[in-house]
């Protein structure tokens, strides 16, 4: 049973899902963009800080959340997340699509799912966050209406996320069948403490990990990913690349952690085989890429490939190694797309590479901002970047995972390649065809204060992490 | 903290003559030069100060400077100084201002972003030479990779952008799998001792089974053969090289290769000492390759610039036949060969781009007989022609003395291999100089001969090639304490690993290599005194 008392355990998740109706109310008496945006960014803001107000301390929330530092830091990083967000997409809309009001609303309730994620300690919660966030996406997805690969992209989405969520359901009811149990301490007590799994719970277990590999784009589950990328807007390709991602890994580490999945031989080869396949493809395709969307969203495949090497040490260093770069590769990723907001016009988005010839020349310090994400999200000293992947390969290292090492370091090998490309052409003469005139949708305010913010906490990481170290060193061991 | 300076007020000259650029070029360009002497008169002040101290059981160290950086992983910011690392700072900050001076009106476009990278890539460079914590030595490792990265793809000839790529995906991934050892050498070293820690000091006594420490040091060792660009992890060198612009092109050749140098005999051998042994011939083999390899294909390149480049490589070969042999006289030869190959190189680059700026071609094929036009630049090309070949009196020669000297202890058949990259060297450094100077005239070039800012630049190079041709006791005193502590910590494993009568051997040799150390200086004085004599 659920007392009032510990509703001030849930704040955050409280406060966005109030601000949801609330910002969907306003729009009934009165339609303002403005109001909307100011009133979403506050509530972002809000849920941020409502963290500083919950004890310190594992609660269960009913049974179906848990409340600790883990799931508190979460909270905060999706709650900045979701704050960028917004702040990015204002002046996007505006130039883009006539009414504005009903993506904020879509925003915030993805964003409770999220949200209440991370927090899940059940997978009755779990599945619901679930669809909170995926529901919303597919709506988010199409949200340009005049815009034809939006609308194909939101459908694509959709059908693909409806047969994971049953591959899920199903997983689910395999291991409840096995254990009697979702709640995942009770799954974790009906478990044989050896990892002997029976077939059956393997096979539950197996679905579970394909509704999960869909969501964070592991290959061989990452087909949509590229398209909805590049179909969505990309405020949207923002959000998907990080909330979206972001929480469902949360929920995995306390999933396998706690219940002790990854005990199992075939389990964690299965892991394996998931993350090096996601590594060196991520990769690999995204050489070829023109589209710096689909640059990104391969480079993302690869990214989440890196979080499981952590992922799969299976220790306290792997837990940080794998926060600490959830958090680096959530500021690069939305600077990177922030970025191609930025670079956007009325007419489109600015897509392809060659948009950004001689970005440099134009806009020195944009492109120096941009230069810096790419060379940390390839990992190079002097950016987060590079203290992450230095992190995710201390992991590896010290429980010997050489066959994930290897194959992490090669294909971030790889990954130099097109992060590079990217460098090479803002650098490259100025673009001789200056076809379009339209301005561009960047403004200082609030985009270049964003970027700048970002490129600051890029490079305030990569040189002196110890503060942001200390926090996750404090959190990252509660969940075990 | 003098050391953190150094480091500061070169990054923060670089980002001071990157604003103001865009308003006054010549401003920025005088704090870039003023900020890199700057950082060379505290070098010197401070080598001036403490010169005495260089005794032969005498501390190693000079300074140390050291604050937790990231306490939680064992990472510290520890810089320090020792004879070989101040000396290796001292040519780093030389060549830097000589690099500015010579390519002082050869970048039109863009000037405050070039200085700002010349400006990091030196501080990256001297970090890397102070650095004693192994992931802050990584660090500016990579640090240096970026900026030579955007001085070789902007600035950069006909081909920069295949060049650059090459350059970086070559040195980024051999650079991993340094870091990958470094940490398993992190692990191994706190399972061992329950201490995580980074530090140098504390990872040096780390005993590593004979298997795991040749795997690690494999690690290391492919990241300094790609950088030092010895066969067969050349590839990239000629393109970088030979794209570069000349500053770019000279702080590769003539210092960015010296990290790697550096690299081997600060942690590679102290590091590894046993498994450097086992390695050694396979070493000292890939060097000899390289120097033979690399001569013959430097004398059948056209391009001038290209010809220095694999010239430089074949040079590189002696470092590793140096460091590889163990002895003290060849280890001194190796510093020396660092610091003269630095400045002879760096004056054939010059050259390379001082007839590029005039003539706009580097295709040998289409010079010659420039003495007539040009007799400044002929001679000044003759010394440094006659610098790399090894003529006695200038740095090379002594430098490739001393290591063919010491190998010849450690391995008879190998050392005579290796001299003869001697003669090959002979033979195309010649071709240099008759093909551009001498032979017939190929074609019509207006051409005019040095500007007094060229011939200051070159003369500095001059001074210091034949200083250390004639007197390089300073050199050899400041590394003494450095070399003798590679010595020793050599013989320690000899001691470790043998057993009974053989001890007494090694103590025996122990002691023959001190009294060679000293024997070294003593050597220098009477030849230079036989010199003098005539």
């Amino acid at each position: 049973m659920i007392s009032l008392a510990g509703l001030n355990l849930i704040l955050p998740q409280l406060i966005i899902a109030l601000a949801a109706v609330l910002v969907m109310l306003f729009i009934a008496v009165k339609r303002s963009h403005k109001f909307s945006f100011i009133f979403t960014l506050f509530a972002f803001a809000a849920a941020a800080i409502s963290v500083l107000y919950i004890p310190r301390g594992s609660f269960g929330v009913s049974s179906l959340f848990v409340v600790d530092g883990f799931g508190k830091f979460f909270t905060v990083l999706i709650a900045c997340a979701g704050f960028v967000i917004t702040l990015m997409s204002y002046h996007y809309l505006n130039a883009r699509e006539k009414r504005n009001e009903e993506y904020y609303i879509l925003l915030l309730l993805s964003s409770l799912g999220a949200l209440t994620m991370v927090i899940s300690d059940h997978f009755v919660s779990f599945f619901l966050s679930l669809e909170v966030l995926s529901v919303s996406l597919y709506a988010l997805i199409g949200y340009l209406k005049e815009e034809p690969a939006g609308i194909e992209s939101g459908i694509k989405y959709l059908v693909l996320a409806a047969v994971s969520s049953s591959f899920l359901l199903f997983g689910i009811s395999l291991i409840y069948m096995q254990t009697g149990h979702l709640d995942l301490s009770g799954i974790a007590a009906g478990l044989s403490p050896s990892g002997e799994f029976s077939g059956v719970f393997i096979a539950g277990l197996a679905m579970v990990i394909v509704g999960i590999g869909f969501k964070m784009a592991l290959v061989p589950f990452h087909l949509w990913t590229p398209d909805i990328y590049a179909g969505a807007s990309a405020p949207v390709s923002a959000f998907v690349a990080t909330v979206s991602k972001g929480a469902v890994f949360a929920f995995l580490l306390r999933l396998f952690y706690s219940t002790g999945g990854l005990e199992n031989k075939n389990v964690w080869t299965a892991f394996t085989i998931i993350a090096v396949a996601s590594m060196l493809f991520g990769n690999w395709l995204a050489l070829r890429q023109q589209n710096i969307k689909r640059l990104l969203a391969y480079s993302s495949i690869g990214h989440l490939g890196y979080l499981m090497v952590a992922f799969l040490a299976i220790t306290d260093r792997g837990m940080q190694a794998a926060t600490f770069y959830l958090v680096v590769y959530f500021i690069g990723m939305l600077a990177a797309f922030g970025t191609v907001i930025y670079m956007s016009n009325k007419k489109g988005e600015a897509l392809y590479i060659d948009d950004y010839r001689g970005l440099f020349w134009k806009k020195p310090w944009l492109a120096a901002i941009f230069t810096t994400v790419m060379l940390s999200l390839a990992g190079i000293p002097l950016t987060a970047g590079f203290l992450g992947k230095l992190y995710l390969l201390t992991a590896g290292t010290e429980v010997g995972i050489w066959l994930l090492v290897i194959v992490l370091v090669v294909s971030s090998g790889i990954g130099l390649f097109y992060y590079l490309r990217v460098v090479a052409v803002m650098f490259a003469g100025k673009n001789e065809n200056e076809a379009s005139s339209e301005p561009v949708i960047g403004k200082i305010f609030p985009h270049g204060l964003v970027l700048t913010l970002l490129f600051l906490l890029l490079l305030w990481f990569g040189v002196y992490p110890s503060s942001l170290l200390e926090i996750i060193q404090q959190i990252a061991s509660v969940i075990r | 903290m003098t050391l953190v300076y150094i480091i500061l007020i070169l990054m923060l000259g670089g980002l001071i003559s990157w604003i103001i650029a865009g308003k006054n070029s010549l401003l920025a360009k005088g704090i870039a030069l003023l900020a890199v002497l700057a950082d060379l008169v505290i070098i010197i002040g401070f080598w001036i100060s403490v010169y005495d101290k260089f005794d032969l059981g005498s501390q190693q160290w000079l300074i140390d400077y050291r604050v937790e950086w990231m306490p939680q992983l064992g990472i510290s910011f520890h810089l320090a100084m020792d004879g070989l690392s101040l000396l290796m700072t001292a040519l780093a900050l030389f060549l830097g201002a000589v690099s500015l001076i010579v390519s002082w009106n050869e970048i039109g476009k863009n000037l405050g972003f070039y200085l700002f990278n010349v400006l990091w890539l030196i501080a990256g460079i001297i970090g890397v030479f102070l650095s004693l914590d192994l992931i802050l030595f990584y660090f500016f490792w990579e640090v240096m990779l970026v900026p030579m990265y955007f001085i070789l793809a902007i600035w950069g000839h006909e081909n920069r952008r295949y060049a650059g790529m090459k350059f970086f995906l070559f040195t980024q991934l051999s650079g991993l799998l340094m870091l990958i050892a470094i940490i398993a050498l992190y692990f191994i070293h706190g399972k061992n001792s329950s201490q995580y820690t980074f530090d140098y000091f504390a990872l040096i006594g780390t005993s590593l089974s004979a298997k795991t420490g040749l795997w690690l040091m494999c690690g290391f060792m492919i990241a300094f053969l790609v950088k030092l660009g010895i066969v067969p992890f050349h590839s990239w060198l000629p393109d970088a090289y030979t794209q570069s612009p000349t500053g770019g092109s000279i702080l590769l050749a003539a210092l960015m290769s010296k990290t790697a140098a550096y690299g081997m005999l600060r942690f590679v051998v102290p590091l590894f000492p046993e498994a450097s042994k086992t390695f050694a011939p396979v070493v000292i083999t890939l060097g000899i390759v390289s120097i033979l390899y690399g001569a013959k294909l430097a004398y059948a390149q056209t391009d001038l610039k290209r010809m220095i480049a694999f010239s430089s490589m074949s040079h590189m070969g002696f470092i590793m036949v140096g460091i590889f042999s163990f002895q003290a006289l060849s280890y001194q030869g190796t510093i020396i060969e660092m610091i003269a190959h630095g400045i002879s190189i760096t004056a054939l680059f010059t050259v390379a781009g001082v007839i590029h700026a005039r003539i706009q071609t580097r295709d040998m094929d289409q010079m010659g007989r420039f003495w007539e036009q040009v007799p400044k630049m002929g001679a000044i090309t003759m010394i440094f022609v006659l610098a790399t070949l090894g003529l006695p009196g200038l740095g090379n020669f002594i430098a490739e003395f001393l290591i063919l000297t010491g190998a010849f202890k450690s391995n008879v058949t190998l050392t005579v291999l290796a001299a003869l990259g001697l003669i090959a060297s002979m033979i195309y450094a010649l071709v240099i100089l008759q093909k551009i100077f001498h032979g017939e005239r190929r074609k019509e070039w207006k051409l005019t001969d040095l500007t007094p800012r060229e011939v200051l630049a070159m003369g500095c190079l001059i001074v210091a090639i034949v200083w250390i041709g004639i007197y390089p006791q300073p050199v050899i005193k400041t590394a003494q304490p450095t070399v003798n502590s590679l010595e020793q910590n050599s013989n320690n494993t000899t001691f470790v690993n043998d057993t009974g009568p053989t001890n007494k051997t090694a103590l025996k040799n122990g002691d023959e290599n001190m009294t060679m150390a000293r024997k070294t200086s003593t050597f220098f004085l009477s030849l230079n005194k036989k010199g003098g004599g005539k």
